[in-house]
């Protein structure tokens, strides 16, 4: 065995890699349920990259077979239901992971310096989902599907000079068609798959270079014993990988849950409209993504139409996405956690929930006067969150931060 | 501090629910269908065959697939529930002519492999029980769910002569019957489920004992708080 190990290692580091970001990578003693997103996240990758394999085998990417082909899977293929329910759930399941691990981060500044990059490749891995995704949501060619599609796509088209040519271009033709069905596919499963493994390791590899945050917010590094060993830290593995393992099996009870008894659930994973196929002729009622993109949606239609151009909105929504890569650069404040924090933050950061949840329900609603109104109301708390923070995280008395972990 | 993060975040989803519910207009009589009722399913089948089967397909659908799900042999689903010769590992089509639909009800009549899963099992339920007289229309009847529905009553004849429950727990079952046309699986699926929930709660407890003995290490073995 140590043979055979000291055989790899003249040629791979594999034991310097095992002790670098396992056996040997110190991670601070105090995490809490929040984080045990971070893992939750590599889970559910790993979900939608299996299932997206037999998926696959079997899917058409074809406007005149995807539906039923779906239905095929759903039918006729041997477990084909469960596999793809583990991956219709496991799309919004993959959000709702993503969304706490990100609230994780404002709860106890893990994008303050040094892990500005962690940040800034977490949100082109959340950019790179949300594009995954909703490629994803076109593939079954139902109503939703066409529909929600023929909204997105069209903002592209929207943009000033170049936007007919550019909605063309991005189609491969006047209307989203089999073309796009097919470019969509071509992107679902090989494109976007690679750029976020690539983001994945990338976004690994910086944090385990500046290490982990914690909820107390303490660079855990400065306090090393005689062997360099942060003395508020423990290994990685075994002890967190025992404790993620036992994480992971928890979120796939809620997980398993969700898949054998309300894998629609109730329209808000799978919407009821998507099971009736693509239909151009027939333009549905109310067309609503799904809920992991409502929020921007809602910002989007918070803006009113600015000399006959949708334009302005499209800039809102891209802006309300953008804003977020430059919260390690508008936050001032000294202090990481939300716990030595001043009241203030506390306090603001509750209305951003509110707004960011209320953006969300409001892009599943139909547009009214009052609808528009409250999409409006918080569009601006929203930005304000990210605007005003330089001043906000720079006033208020904070608490001291204590040397060393409390817990 | 974490309690008002927590409670701000219940207010706001209990506001999300609210807009939820006060979102259905239409009120809808509760299907109250139990996939898990095989008499029912049957029964549905039979029904559905009869009075439906001659203008909507339901395509997605297999005969044989009918046969096994349903407890039912192939040559009881030859005699009763196919018409027209068809094998049984055929889908379930319609033989009505595209053309002539369109002569006859402005349409050819949807396929129903779906409906139970677009519109939804009370949608159905309501739909079917809520034609009335109407002597506008072609065929003398409206519909209080879809109005100006382009079908006629089919079920008239099972509602005259008998009592209101026998002919409301007929259409029941043929609800039924497309609940589980939707979706197949979901004979399986709930009956799996317990087993997946039960195995999974069983590994919980096995990797929360796990961790809680290496942990033991950072509470009080090698790796406790250091100073």
């Amino acid at each position: 065995m140590k043979n055979k190990q000291s055989w790899i290692d003249q040629r791979f580091p594999l034991t310097k890699v095992w002790n670098e970001h396992l056996a040997e990578y110190y991670t601070p003693r105090n995490f809490n349920f929040w984080y045990f997103f971070g893992s939750l996240a590599i889970l559910m990758l790993v979900m939608q990259l299996v299932t997206g394999i037999f998926l696959t085998m079997h899917f058409k990417p074809d406007s005149a077979n995807a539906f039923a082909s779906v239905e095929y899977i759903m039918r006729d293929v041997e477990w084909g239901w469960l596999v793809r329910y583990l991956h219709s759930v496991g799309a919004s399941a993959f959000f709702v992971v993503i969304y706490l691990h990100m609230f994780r981060g404002l709860l106890y500044g893990s994008y303050k310096g040094p892990r500005e990059l962690i940040w800034v490749l977490g949100m082109l891995l959340y950019i790179a989902l949300m594009a995954e995704a909703f490629m994803g949501y076109v593939l079954p060619w139902g109503q939703m599907s066409y529909w929600g599609a023929q909204v997105i796509i069209s903002l592209f088209g929207s943009v000033p000079v170049i936007g007919p040519d550019l909605l063309v271009w991005i189609l491969g033709d006047y209307a989203v068609g089999d073309a796009a069905l097919n470019r969509f596919f071509a992107l679902h499963v090989i494109a976007l798959p690679l750029i976020l493994v690539v983001l994945v390791f990338l976004h690994i590899v910086a944090l385990h270079t500046v290490g982990s945050n914690n909820p107390d917010g303490i660079e855990i590094k400065k306090t090393k014993d005689n062997d360099g060993i942060p003395k508020d830290g423990i290994p990685f593995h075994p002890y967190f990988t025992v404790k993620d393992t036992m994480g992971a099996v928890a979120f796939l009870w809620i997980f398993c849950a969700v898949v054998f008894y309300a894998p629609g659930l109730n329209g808000y994973f799978l919407e009821h409209a998507n099971f009736i196929e693509a239909n151009p002729l027939q333009t549905p009622e109310h067309i609503a993504p799904l809920w992991y993109l409502t929020p921007f949606y809602s910002v989007l239609r918070a803006v009113p139409p600015m000399f006959g151009s949708q334009f302005p909105g499209v800039l809102a929504m891209g802006a309300s996405l953008l804003i977020l890569f430059f919260l390690p650069w508008l936050d001032r404040s000294p202090v990481k956690s939300i716990r030595y924090r001043s009241p203030i933050y506390k306090w603001v950061l509750g209305v951003f929930v509110i707004s960011f949840v209320v953006l969300g329900w409001l892009g599943m609603e139909p547009v009214t006067p009052l609808n528009v109104f409250l999409a409006r109301f918080f569009t601006v708390l929203y930005f304000a969150f990210f605007i005003l923070m330089p001043w906000y995280t720079s006033i208020g008395k904070n608490k001291e931060v204590p040397e060393r972990l409390t817990e | 501090m974490k309690t008002t993060i927590k409670i701000k975040l219940i207010l706001a989803l209990s506001f999300l629910s609210f807009g939820v519910l006060a979102a259905s207009e239409l009120h809808l009589d509760h299907a109250n269908t139990d996939i898990s009722d095989m008499a029912s399913l049957q029964n549905g089948a039979k029904l559905f065959m009869n009075y439906c089967s001659g203008c909507h397909a339901i395509s997605f659908m297999r005969y044989n697939r009918i046969a096994k799900d349903l407890n039912l042999s192939d040559s009881l689903v030859s005699e009763h529930l196919m018409f027209a010769g068809e094998k049984p590992g055929e889908t379930i089509t319609t033989a009505m002519p595209e053309e002539g639909a369109s002569k006859w009800f402005g349409g050819h009549p949807p396929d129903l492999s779906l409906v139970a899963r677009a519109k939804g099992t009370d949608w159905i339920y309501t739909y079917l029980r809520g034609f009335y007289e109407d002597e506008s229309k072609v065929f003398g009847v409206n519909n209080k769910v879809l109005a100006n529905a382009s079908m006629p009553d089919v079920l008239w004849s099972l509602k005259e002569g008998r009592p209101e429950t026998e002919f409301n727990q007929d259409v029941r079952d043929i609800t039924n019957f497309l609940d589980y046309v939707g979706e197949p699986a979901k004979l399986i699926r709930t009956s799996l489920g317990v087993w997946v929930l039960l195995f999974l709660g069983g590994l919980f407890i096995l990797t929360y004992l796990l961790k809680k003995e290496y942990w033991k290490d950072v509470k009080y073995g090698i790796w406790r708080p250091r100073d």
